[in-house]
């Protein structure tokens, strides 16, 4: 393993292959800046800038150190609170914190300052002007029980206001220097492995049987920090050029294993509107910067918000077996019980990719996500609905689930009872939601009761089916309400919004 | 040479002199750490450099909630790699017992078990992971017995960890009898994880003669200091410890902390090692203590106006399996369950139910929250028995002219309540805002406003009286740097800062001058908890007194040394007067130790006039209130009663600010935490006791986006009446039932679905599915379904 650390040449093939980031830092190099408050990926203390080559420009983006193996960093500059002062000069992100009293007890603030400085620098790069919600997206997995935020918020909208040097842009050349004398090099780590190939992937694979596929790690490192499990090797599937990639060939649309939430975010921002809403509301900043949507898929959590959106969309996955043979198998038959799916783990499958066709994506839908808390949370239920109106009547449909069941689950029946009814058929939509009713037997836990969990499936339905109708509903997410965007003294108009599927809500 | 003053000795005044007040209008400094939280200077506990021979500790924990321990078997723990040490109860040296006031906390358990995740044993390994992975090994059998799991059993069953206690005032039953109006209810609070980012942590040093230094991370390292001796079976004197800075403790490394000393404590001198011991999050959510639940029933009765005549309130608080703190803790509830408003017969019974769950303790208010929540609940509903707007009960029933009693006698005489309450009215256009609410609910099917305006009047003195005294310790040094200690601890709020400023104004001198030591327990010796917001009254007003003692000597020595006379000599700007002539600060130093001046003093400061008579349930345990108000607007989504919190305009009284972007940082943080509490912060337990939300991924407190963008924070200008530290008031814990207004504001919007007609139950905390059923509630009453239901509020 070799990558930058601040300014640091660092090259330590020593190590565990679940070692994470956060222990490298804080026990082999006393950089004890950076802290763990959960050691889970939930409080962002421990967060940490990652910068990687894009196009010859250095891109920066925050991860949670604490869940992610220092090994996964191989190539890359790594950059810890202790880089962003010089002396008495402070970065931007510092300066501002410091002046607006952004910290109290100071113990979340080094993880702060780190997502405040990632937005920083690529807003200064793209020129782009640091508005509130910016703000609030890039400290979206950052906790502080202190401050009540207003104050951090504050910060981060004046960057650059008073000073604007900042230690990651005087050394961009050297870093880029760095970084390029760490490209070609032989791997030498024997216990962690990234492919950039699929080849080299199946190579590494049949060399290593055993070995447990790791992609951004952020459940899957869980079982490291909170069970104490020591695993063995780890393959990191993240880097895989053939997974990695967003296609569009016209009629579909293929999205690649290894894509992280904050890319498909990228790529749906304008084209898929709903799906980017419901994007934002998955995991925080730094959680979306590593998950992927395989992992999501593959992991087969029930309460997983990627499944419903694919079922949604009738997706098709694309697997590959050691031996290099593909297949492919609908959505609707991955899932077999709880945390159980089709992939054999003897043939040592993988799923490379998802392929949904842009007709479908075009019909109108819809996903709802309900939890406790706006930012960071998992669903308590979650819809993703799909409709396609023929003549009036709903000629096609889906009402896919997750926290509904053992597995992420389309609610079959209550589809028939709307299949084929007129559009504005209340009756028809009552009758569904009856079903429905019984279709669907949830679980009570810390989240939410059964008997919420079921009404909510019924009303998410039932507000989709009078979005599809026409009327302009607000979903809340982190973003702040206006009497607009209530859709106060607006009035809603039937035939746009109902035939309009990617259309955003008003 | 002048003529000498007859008399060379001067009166210490420090009445006068904190009779002053700090000038708001100057740039005030920010967190003394602020340059070092952002730059990651700052050194927490678990960033000290470890020694090459250090340990690290884990527990075995229970995994039932009360039961007989029939056996244990270690010898899997003991052999696995890296494990040094394993202890049991009969290990331990001293005593035990390390409870902070009364009995009953373990250190590890003996017999039996009586919560899940009590510690039975303890690992000390070379390596964190090792000892992690070690005590899964353990095999433990046990007898299990019944437990007690809620606070409804524990009244049920008459299961106190202590006595109840009850305050009156009036003819309860017969102002009751003839109210024409009364509303008969309950409403159960669940408690708060306090989520404070660093966790809980101590590393113990053995040192010479088997004493042992102890880093913690408490809000009271005095009791830490204590029970360490007292496990370890040493004089106190051996035991040092010092804390330099906690990441956050809100309450929750009042009393809890002292166990992680304890244990490093007793490994480190078995093993002639340093240990450390860190809870992981998991470990800190399961085995530490968390804000109490309460379960409140009431009766009020009203007049016509809405009124109140009477109030009988009873409260049982969930203390857990143990005292811990808990008597405090339920007194402050109930002195707090009239909030703002007269009672003029009341009576108040608060029960210490005993549950075999994690011994519950301080949080922020300190059972405070859990009356004035009653106290809003009961205005609101009233407003709605009556058809007025809640904000006008408020004010019909706050504390005036001729209603200034409370139910525990202690007068409201400052008066400010109403007055703060109305400019906040004003300023917020809290009346304008009430009919667009209205306008727009009548309009808009699918989303709901709510507003509301929440007054809060906090008592400010620990109500254990003899927790009212603060020490300080200040020295000069030749260069003219002041160093100052003192028994407060810094968890964030700003009290280091707060003192510096007050030692820098006593002398006069340039705060840059001041600094504010480590809290040791060698330099300031049986120092109180920084609790009861009380860190800066106290431990500020000892500090001045420390400042005040050595100024006098340097104007004793100028006089005798220069001739002049006593009104002659002032340190003001940095720099000192004699008569005619300046001086630099330092220069005057220099002279002054030159010529033998001691230039070091302690300082001390016992809270004046407070006393409460407990048999009597009688008397003043607060020398001042605390009051603010706060106005919240929700809009709630009718499909999932999830909502956003849309503005909140916030009045609070600081009396005459030290620092008021401090103090400003702690209103903003105290009613985020606050609404935290009443919003997505839900605890949750299963049918055998073991606590569910272990973990930020189940347990949910506020990010940045539930904050919302109009946040208008004021302080309202008035100096405290009563003789406080210049004239300031006590901070930390008052803002936090701001929040209540978030709470109240909902219950407004879910009452919307009624048309106002039904105030609808809300639980604690008010989740989205909290919310969705109370609004579901108001929408059956207005279609008559659960008219005349048991369930419902009656209003007679």
């Amino acid at each position: 393993m070799k990558f930058v650390l601040n300014d640091e040449l660092i090259e330590d093939n020593t190590l565990p292959s679940d070692f994470s980031a956060l222990r490298y830092l804080r026990e082999k190099r006393g950089l004890t800046g950076t802290k763990e408050g959960c050691g889970s990926g939930d409080c962002g203390a421990c967060t940490l800038l990652v910068g990687a080559l894009e196009e010859g420009e250095l891109k920066y983006s925050t991860f949670n150190s604490c869940i992610t193996p220092v090994q996964s960093l191989d190539g890359k500059h790594v950059v810890s609170v202790e880089y962003l002062s010089d002396a008495d000069k402070l970065h931007p992100a510092q300066q501002a914190m410091v002046e607006h009293h952004g910290s109290q007890c100071g113990f979340c603030t080094p993880g702060i300052i780190l997502s405040l400085a990632s937005l920083y620098e690529n807003s200064q790069a793209s020129d782009k002007t640091i508005d509130r919600e910016s703000v609030c997206d890039a400290i979206s997995g950052n906790l502080c029980r202190c401050t009540g935020y207003r104050p951090i918020i504050d910060a981060g909208l004046s960057m650059g206001k008073e000073s604007a040097w900042s230690s990651l842009a005087d050394n961009t050349e050297s870093v880029k220097a760095k970084l390029a004398s760490l490209q070609g090099d032989a791997k030498a780590a024997n216990n962690y492995f990234q492919p950039q190939t699929l080849a080299e992937f199946l190579t590494i694979k049949a060399d290593h049987k055993d070995a447990t596929l790791v992609a951004g790690g952020t459940d899957l490192m869980l079982e490291n920090t909170q069970r104490f499990h020591d695993f063995g090797v780890l393959i990191d599937v993240s880097q895989i050029n053939e997974l990695t990639k967003i296609e569009d060939n016209g009629t579909q649309l293929t999205i690649g294993a290894s894509v992280t939430y904050s890319e498909l975010e990228q790529f749906s921002k304008t084209r898929y509107p709903h799906l980017y809403h419901l994007l934002e509301r998955i995991a925080s900043r730094q959680i979306r910067n590593r998950g992927t949507i395989g992992g999501n898929v593959a992991n087969a959590s029930p309460i997983a918000d990627m499944p419903p959106i694919l079922l949604a969309f009738d997706a098709d996955i694309q697997i590959i077996s050691l031996d290099g043979s593909q297949r492919t198998v609908s959505i609707h038959d991955f899932y077999q019980g709880y945390k159980q799916t089709v992939l054999t783990e003897g043939e040592g499958e993988v799923i490379a990719s998802f392929t949904m066709d842009l007709a479908t994506l075009a019909d109108f839908h819809r996903f709802y996500k309900v939890s406790k808390r706006m930012e960071d949370d998992i669903s308590s239920v979650m819809l993703a609905t799909r409709f396609a109106v023929t003549e009036g009547k709903i000629s096609d449909l889906r009402l896919a689930f997750g926290g509904m069941a053992a597995t992420p689950i389309r609610a079959k029946k209550a589809e028939a009872a709307l299949l084929n009814s007129d559009v504005n058929d209340e009756q028809a939509l009552s009758n569904a939601l009856a079903i429905l009713k019984d279709e669907l037997t949830p679980l009570s836990d810390m989240r939410a009761s059964a008997r919420y969990r079921s009404d909510m499936a019924c009303n998410l339905v039932r507000k989709a089916w009078l979005e599809l109708n026409g009327h302009s509903i607000p979903t809340f997410s982190g973003h702040p309400v206006s009497d607009a965007s209530l859709g106060y003294e607006l009035t809603s108009n039937t035939s746009q919004s109902a035939q309009q599927g990617g259309a955003s809500h008003a | 040479m002048r003529k000498l003053p007859n008399d060379l000795t001067i009166q210490k005044d420090n009445a006068k002199v904190a009779g002053q007040t700090f000038n708001n209008k100057l740039k005030q400094p920010i967190h003394e750490s602020a340059k070092k939280h952002v730059t990651g200077e700052a050194i927490y506990i678990d960033d000290m450099p470890e020694w090459p021979n250090e340990l690290h500790v884990a527990t075995g924990k229970s995994t039932e909630a009360h039961a007989d321990i029939v056996s244990i078997n270690l010898e899997k723990v003991r052999a696995y790699p890296g494990v040094i040490d394993v202890i049991v109860q009969s290990d331990i040296p001293g005593e035990v017992d390390v409870s902070p006031v009364l009995s009953g906390d373990l250190l590890l358990a003996g017999d039996f078990v009586h919560y899940i995740g009590q510690p039975i044993f303890a690992v000390a390994a070379t390596s964190f992971r090792a000892a992690k992975q070690a005590v899964e090994l353990a095999e433990i059998e046990y007898k299990i017995r019944e437990a007690t799991l809620h606070p409804k059993e524990s009244l049920a069953r008459q299961e106190f960890v202590l006595p109840t206690h009850t305050i009156s005032c009036g003819d309860v039953s017969a102002a009751m009898a003839s109210a024409p109006r009364k509303i008969k209810s309950d409403l159960y609070i669940k408690g708060q994880e306090h989520f404070y980012l660093e966790g809980q942590i101590s590393v113990a040093t053995p040192t010479e003669d088997n004493g042992v230094v102890v880093y913690a991370s408490s809000q009271h390292p005095a009791e830490v200091q204590k029970l360490v001796a007292k496990v370890l079976g040493v004089p106190v004197g051996q035991v040092l410890v010092e804390v330099r800075r906690m990441g956050g403790g809100f309450g929750g490394k009042e009393s809890q902390a002292a166990v992680l000393g304890c244990m490093a404590a007793v490994l480190a001198i078995r093993n002639r090692r340093p240990v450390k011991y860190r809870m992981p999050r998991q470990d800190d959510m399961v085995q530490t203590g968390k804000r109490h639940d309460f379960w409140n029933s009431y009766e009020v009765g009203f007049s016509e106006e809405g009124e109140i005549l009477s109030a009988e309130y009873d409260m049982v608080g969930k203390c857990g399996c143990t005292a811990d703190l808990s008597d405090g803790v339920i007194d402050r509830a109930m002195f707090h369950a009239d909030n703002a408003y007269f009672l003029p017969n009341a009576r108040i019974s608060g029960y210490r139910g005993k549950t075999h769950t994690v011994s519950n303790t301080a949080f922020r208010g300190f059972g405070g929250p859990k009356g004035v929540l009653l106290a809003e609940t009961v205005v609101e509903e009233i407003a709605c028995s009556v058809g007025k707007d809640a904000l006008d009960i408020r004010k019909l029933n706050c504390y005036q002219d001729g209603k200034s009693k409370t139910p525990y006698g202690q007068e409201v005489d400052e008066n400010v309540l109403l007055t703060l309450m109305e400019e906040l009215e004003e300023s917020s256009d809290y009346r304008a805002r009430r009919s667009a609410i209205q306008a727009f609910n009548k309009q808009s099917p699918f989303v709901k406003k709510g507003l509301a305006l929440t007054p809060v009047k906090f008592g400010i003195s620990f109500t254990s009286k003899h927790l009212n005294q603060g020490g300080a310790l200040v020295h000069i040094y030749t260069d003219g740097s002041v160093h100052v200690s003192h028994g407060g601890t810094e968890m964030g709020q700003g009290l280091y800062t707060k003192v510096a400023q007050i030692v820098a104004k006593t002398f006069g001198i340039d705060y840059q001058r001041v600094n504010v030591g480590s809290t040791r327990t060698d330099k300031v010796p049986n120092a109180s908890p920084t609790a009861a917001s009380a860190g800066t009254d106290l431990n500020g007003m000892a500090a001045l007194d420390a400042a005040q003692t050595i100024k006098v000597r340097l104007q004793e020595f100028a006089m005798e040394h220069f001739g002049i006379a006593a009104e002659e000599f002032a340190i003001e700007d940095d720099t000192v007067s004699l008569a005619k002539e300046t001086m630099s600060f330092p220069e005057f130093v220099k002279l002054a130790y030159m010529n033998r001046v001691s230039l070091s003093s302690t300082g001390f400061y016992k809270t004046p006039k407070i006393g409460y008579d407990r048999k009597a349930a009688k008397g003043r345990p607060f020398l001042y209130y605390a009051n603010g108000a706060a106005v919240a607007e929700v809009v709630v989504d009718t499909f999932t009663g999830e909502y956003k919190v849309t503005q909140v305009d916030i009045l609070h009284d600081v009396g005459a600010s030290i620092n008021s972007d401090i103090d400003i940082g702690q209103i903003e943080g105290a009613f985020v935490q606050g609404m935290g509490w009443l919003t997505s912060e839900e605890l949750s337990w299963d049918e055998k006791g073991r606590i569910t939300t272990n973990s930020p991924a189940n347990y949910k407190i506020p990010t940045s986006a539930d904050v919302p963008e109009k946040f208008n924070v004021k302080l309202f200008d008035r100096a405290n009446s009563e003789e406080s530290v210049y004239r300031s008031k006590a901070v930390g814990e008052p803002p936090l039932m701001l929040g209540i207004s978030v709470w109240c504001a909902l219950k407004d919007a879910c009452a919307a679905m009624s048309d106002h007609t039904f105030s609808p139950p809300l639980s604690v905390p008010a989740t989205p599915e909290a919310v969705f059923y109370s609004m579901q509630a108001a929408k059956e009453f207005s279609a008559g379904a659960v008219l005349n239901s048991e369930k419902s509020v009656k209003s007679l």
